[in-house]
């Protein structure tokens, strides 16, 4: 077994591992948490597939980001998980059924036989001035530019929509103006007054 | 690296659509709440814009772009076209509707156009990636116009119902398209063509990547099992995002279908033929039996649609060219009517009251007989009873079934429209003999909203007598 | 020396895959001990600076003009009990500091210290520093939610949100930096600032806004005064870390301090030329010759900032300081990203002439 083959199998195993995790454990937070690990190991992954821009950006939006304001929100919440497990046991039976249905043609479909190393045979790695980035650049904006920039335009009515959704102008709310308040010169707040010592009396 | 300047003529319409929107989206900002209707009129001009260059483009004939992830062609032309005029008649039945409840807002008519923006971009995608980007910046403007109103409760149930179905839907086809790669090797609709047609047409791979394509289509179709979004949905969001979503939507949803199976797969004709006559009489049998059930007329013209999708995949499956022309000329027949269906309720309702439920339309003929009328033509229509347009495009697909030998297929369809009609005669019964509650108001709408109603309608009966021109033009489009 | 240290211990029998590790753990280890005693220093220095400022003399008991004071310290916070709060999720509470010190170590491995010496010279280091930096605040948020404390709940919360705000400004200063540089590799960039015009030839020149965006939005990642919102003595005790005690505040203490000399030291590299000698091509005596030594001696005036600033402004309120991430830093940074653009694009000399 070669170094990336060991690391491969590691990383491939901590991924399944915190995977899992996410969906089992009981409480919320740890529930993300073990999803910033799984989330870190497939980065680690992609490193191993040359796709180092992928795997630094994986991490820099999902983990550095995204997570960290689902982390946010799940802090705040509190989650009473209870209702949710009512019923668990009376569909348990036909979820396994169906689970295991998916698993059994979905080892059939994307197992060794169609996706093989027979099939798939191992790309010829790249020499150490290859940079990823650049290769990735070059592909979006040139031959997949249309493609990206429907995605942007995705992003601005994603934007659009969750400022919609939640901007809420109420009245009897107080802001402040800031542009108004760097405006203030000394002259708008401070009377210099001239006038003559008084007498002691 | 080999690059060519891609060819933006084909495009056009699309550069056009969005640099109108990012426009209006900032100018909307700088508005008053009084001139929002310069909002409106530029979405409105922006959407005749389009339809003049899409127009201007018709002639052009088939041309890819953009590294193939565009194509150019007649039936995407012909959809886009209808797609604008939908909208156009959306935005202008909305108006009122949107005014009386608060919600005359800039992001209206901003994610609208954005919906239209990615149902072009469905239209014409020739590429895995541009269909799957389209459908979500579609999507993604429809559920946040279904969450728009957000102090009703309703709207924002619907809201998340569909967001969640939706993405789930969203994924299963996303599998099947890396499925698909995986296979192909390909991201470009023709590639995939030809070496899946080349390759053994039994491999469960193949079958397996299909699978979750069809899944996908037929949930943002409507198609049963995948239906439970549709009547909540309809019914929950405001009517006059119900009536954005009931129409050019389903242009995208068949220019998506067509793409997708007959661009991208039509070597697997035979496999999935099998799985959209289960959908076919699965949708046909639920959609027109639930539908009697119905009380709110929104929710029975949602069953309505699903049985209406039924017909729809009819003709896709025949498997002709034939069939592919009879089921557009179906979808834009569907379009027409369903705007006019819609339309009827919001030009009943007014502020707090919202004119859905069947009850409301009793003595309809008293209160407004020359309305009544319209709304008879539209539920004769949509029943099929000929001389009205609803009757052609049933007859055209039944044709093209019969055509591919599909004969008890037909029997089925003719059957469950038989059994659908009940449910369009009660609303005509409610109108004509019921009496109307004392004190049910009158119609009260705008000028303009009941000019163009009216000439929606009598466009029903009108190309009914002459069906000949529209079905010719999609024959020509597919041709 | 180094040859009879290696016949001593036999080092040509050791397997090659140990050799590598081996050698790779001394780089490390070369790299961190003299983090660890800049940080100790660091906090020495901090002490005297705002003592002068303060017109005060500062610690100067311990040792000769308190020299050993941060030694001192150390020691005490080594030998104090670990207090872990009743109601704490003990996992997380004890997970947290290293989730802070880890990245903020984990940064050093790209840092360039001159042409050559880095440890490890990948090609989207910039990238790298962004992401490692960005997990910084974990240790934060988990800190504040594991103690079961409102006020260590409060901080946690201002500065999850205070980092994910600034990121964006800072990740936007830095695609301006490599649109500049016209790559992602830290050596490069500095590479790229090189020129006949000394220090003339230096990004601060044509990305001065940038370089302030970079910095400010530096100061409010490492949470240092005035945006240290997440401690905020004065109105929520100490934020996140006041449940922590001994050792385990001491791993805090040190990754934020660690945190701030990487930020000097990216300002260094990214705006100042690095270790390019702000004298090039003017002097051929060693003054003119780009060494280690300029780039120490640049990120410490960086450093000292970070004290200069402590010690005067007071502390942003929360709304003004999201204000000043959203409504002025990102736009400005957007606007200068079209502006460098178009200076890449027209060659504009001496900066961008080369690319």
């Amino acid at each position: 077994m070669t170094f990336e083959q060991i690391l491969f199998y590691a990383f491939a195993a901590i991924l399944v591992f915190a995977a899992g995790m996410v969906i089992t454990v009981r409480n919320a937070v740890h529930a993300a948490l073990f999803m910033v690990l799984a989330f870190f190991t497939s980065a680690a992954l992609w490193l191993l597939l040359e796709a180092e821009f992928l795997a630094i950006t994986l991490v820099l939006v999902y983990v550095g980001a995204v997570m960290v304001l689902f982390l946010f929100v799940v802090m705040m919440l509190d989650l009473n998980t209870a209702p949710m497990r009512e019923g668990f046991a009376r569909y348990l039976p036909v979820g396994i059924v169906v689970a295991l249905l998916v698993i059994a043609v979905m080892a059939m479909a994307v197992g060794q036989r169609h996706f093989g190393l027979e099939q798939m045979p191992v790309p010829v790695p790249h020499g150490a001035d290859y940079s990823n980035t650049r290769e990735l650049g070059l592909l979006l904006y040139t031959t997949y530019v249309y493609p990206f920039e429907i995605a942007a335009v995705i992003l601005l009515v994603a934007i659009v929509a969750a400022i919609a959704l939640t901007l809420r102008q109420r009245g009897g709310t107080k802001t402040q103006n800031i542009a108004e308040q760097v405006a203030v010169r000394r002259d708008d707040r401070v009377r210099l007054v001239q006038m003559d010592a008084e007498q002691r009396k | 690296m080999n690059f060519v300047m891609p060819d933006f003529m084909p495009a056009l319409p699309e550069m056009f659509l969005l640099g109108m929107v990012c426009f209006i989206l900032l100018l909307d900002l700088f508005l008053s709440e009084r001139s929002r209707v310069v909002t409106y009129l530029l979405a409105q001009s922006t959407l005749l814009g389009a339809l003049l260059l899409t127009v201007s483009l018709y002639e052009e004939g088939r041309a890819l772009t953009f590294s193939d992830t565009f194509v150019h062609d007649p039936m995407g032309s012909v959809l886009k076209v209808f797609i604008y005029l939908a909208t156009f008649l959306v935005f202008l039945y909305a108006k009122d509707y949107l005014r009386a409840r608060n919600m005359f807002k800039g992001e209206f008519y901003v994610l609208g156009l954005f919906g239209v923006l990615g149902m072009n971009v469905l239209v014409s995608a020739h590429s895995l990636l541009t269909i799957y980007l389209g459908l979500e910046l579609l999507s993604l403007s429809m559920y946040a116009m279904v969450a728009l109103q957000r102090d009703s409760v309703q709207a924002s149930e619907a809201a998340m119902k569909y967001f969640v179905l939706g993405a789930m839907a969203s994924a299963m086809l996303l599998y099947g398209m890396s499925m698909l790669y995986g296979i192909t090797g390909s991201l470009d609709l023709g590639q995939i063509n030809t070496s899946t047609a080349a390759m053994d047409n039994n491999s469960m791979l193949l079958a397996f990547a299909l699978v979750f394509i069809v899944i996908g289509v037929a949930f943002k179709l409507g198609a049963v099992p995948f239906h439970m979004w549709l009547p909540d949905v309809y019914h929950g969001a405001p009517t006059a995002v119900t009536l954005y979503l009931s129409s050019a939507p389903k242009l995208a949803a068949f220019a998506m279908m067509m793409r997708l199976l007959v661009d991208g797969l039509g070597g697997l004709q035979e496999q999935w033929e099998g799985m959209l006559i289960l959908l076919t009489v699965l949708s046909l049998a639920a959609g027109n039996i639930i539908a009697i059930a119905q009380t709110n007329l929104k929710r029975m013209l949602a069953y309505s649609a699903i049985s209406h999708v039924g017909f729809l995949l009819l003709g896709v499956l025949s498997g002709t060219q034939a069939g592919y022309a009879a089921a557009m000329f179906y979808a834009i027949v569907y379009v027409i009517m369903g705007l006019g269906g819609f339309g009827m309720i919001v030009l009943m309702s007014r502020a707090g009251f919202e004119a859905d439920s069947i009850e409301d339309f009793k003595g309809l003929n008293e209160r407004s007989p020359w309305f009544a009328l319209m709304m008879l033509i539209l539920m004769f229509s949509m029943a099929g009873v000929p001389p009205f347009l609803g009757f052609w495009s049933k007859l055209a697909v039944i044709q093209a079934a019969l055509g591919a030998d599909l004969v008890w297929l037909v029997a089925v369809a003719v059957v469950f429209s038989v059994i659908g009609a009940f449910y369009y005669l009660r609303v005509v019964k409610v109108m004509y003999f019921d009496k109307a509650d004392v004190g049910a108001p009158t119609v009260s709408a705008g000028f303009d909203l009941r000019v163009v109603l009216s000439a929606n309608s009598l466009a029903v009966l009108g190309l009914g007598l002459f069906p000949g021109s529209l079905l010719a033009l999609c024959v020509a489009a597919l041709a | 020396m180094i040859e009879m240290l290696q016949t001593l211990i036999m080092w040509d029998a050791w397997p090659a895959g140990l050799q590598t590790l081996v050698v790779i753990m001394l780089k490390i280890v070369a790299i961190l001990a003299p983090l660890m005693v800049a940080v100790a220093y660091y906090t020495y220095f901090e002490r005297k600076v705002i003592g002068y400022m303060h017109v005060r003399i500062g610690p100067n008991r311990v040792g000769p003009r308190g020299w050993l004071q941060p030694i001192a310290d150390a020691v005490k916070l080594m030998f104090k009990e670990i207090v872990i709060p009743s109601g704490a999720d003990k996992k997380v509470f004890l997970i947290a500091p290293v989730l802070a010190m880890a990245p903020a170590l984990a940064m050093w491995a790209v840092i360039p210290f001159n042409d050559t010496l880095v440890l490890a010279d990948i090609n989207a280091s910039l990238l790298y520093v962004l992401a490692i930096g960005s997990m910084g605040v974990y240790g934060i948020i988990l800190a504040g939610w594991a103690s079961n404390s409102k006020y260590a709940f409060l901080g946690a919360m201002r500065s999850a949100a205070q980092m994910v705000s600034y990121e964006i400004a800072m990740g936007f200063a830095l695609v301006v930096v490599l649109m500049a540089a016209g790559s992602l590799n830290l050596g490069d960039i500095v590479r790229a600032q090189q020129g006949d015009y000394g220090l003339f030839n230096w990004y601060w020149l044509p990305l001065l806004p940038m370089m302030v965006v970079y910095f400010i939005s530096g100061v409010a990642e490492t949470n240092r005064a005035p945006f240290d919102l997440a401690e905020g003595e004065s109105e929520i005790v100490a934020g996140f870390h006041v449940d922590y005690s001994g050792t385990t505040f001491a791993v805090f203490f040190l990754a934020e301090y660690a945190n701030m000399i990487i930020v000097g030291m990216l300002s260094a590299l990214l705006f100042m030329g690095g270790w390019l000698s702000p004298f090039q091509g003017w002097t051929d005596s060693w003054l003119g010759q780009p060494s280690l030594f300029w780039l120490l001696a640049k990120a410490s005036i960086f450093l000292f900032l970070f004290l200069w600033f402590r010690a005067t402004f007071p502390r942003y309120r929360y709304d003004q300081l999201m204000r000043l991430g959203w409504k002025v830093f990102i736009p400005l940074t957007i606007v200068w990203l079209v502006l460098v653009g178009v200076a890449v694009m027209a060659g504009l000399e001496p900066w961008f002439g080369k690319a």
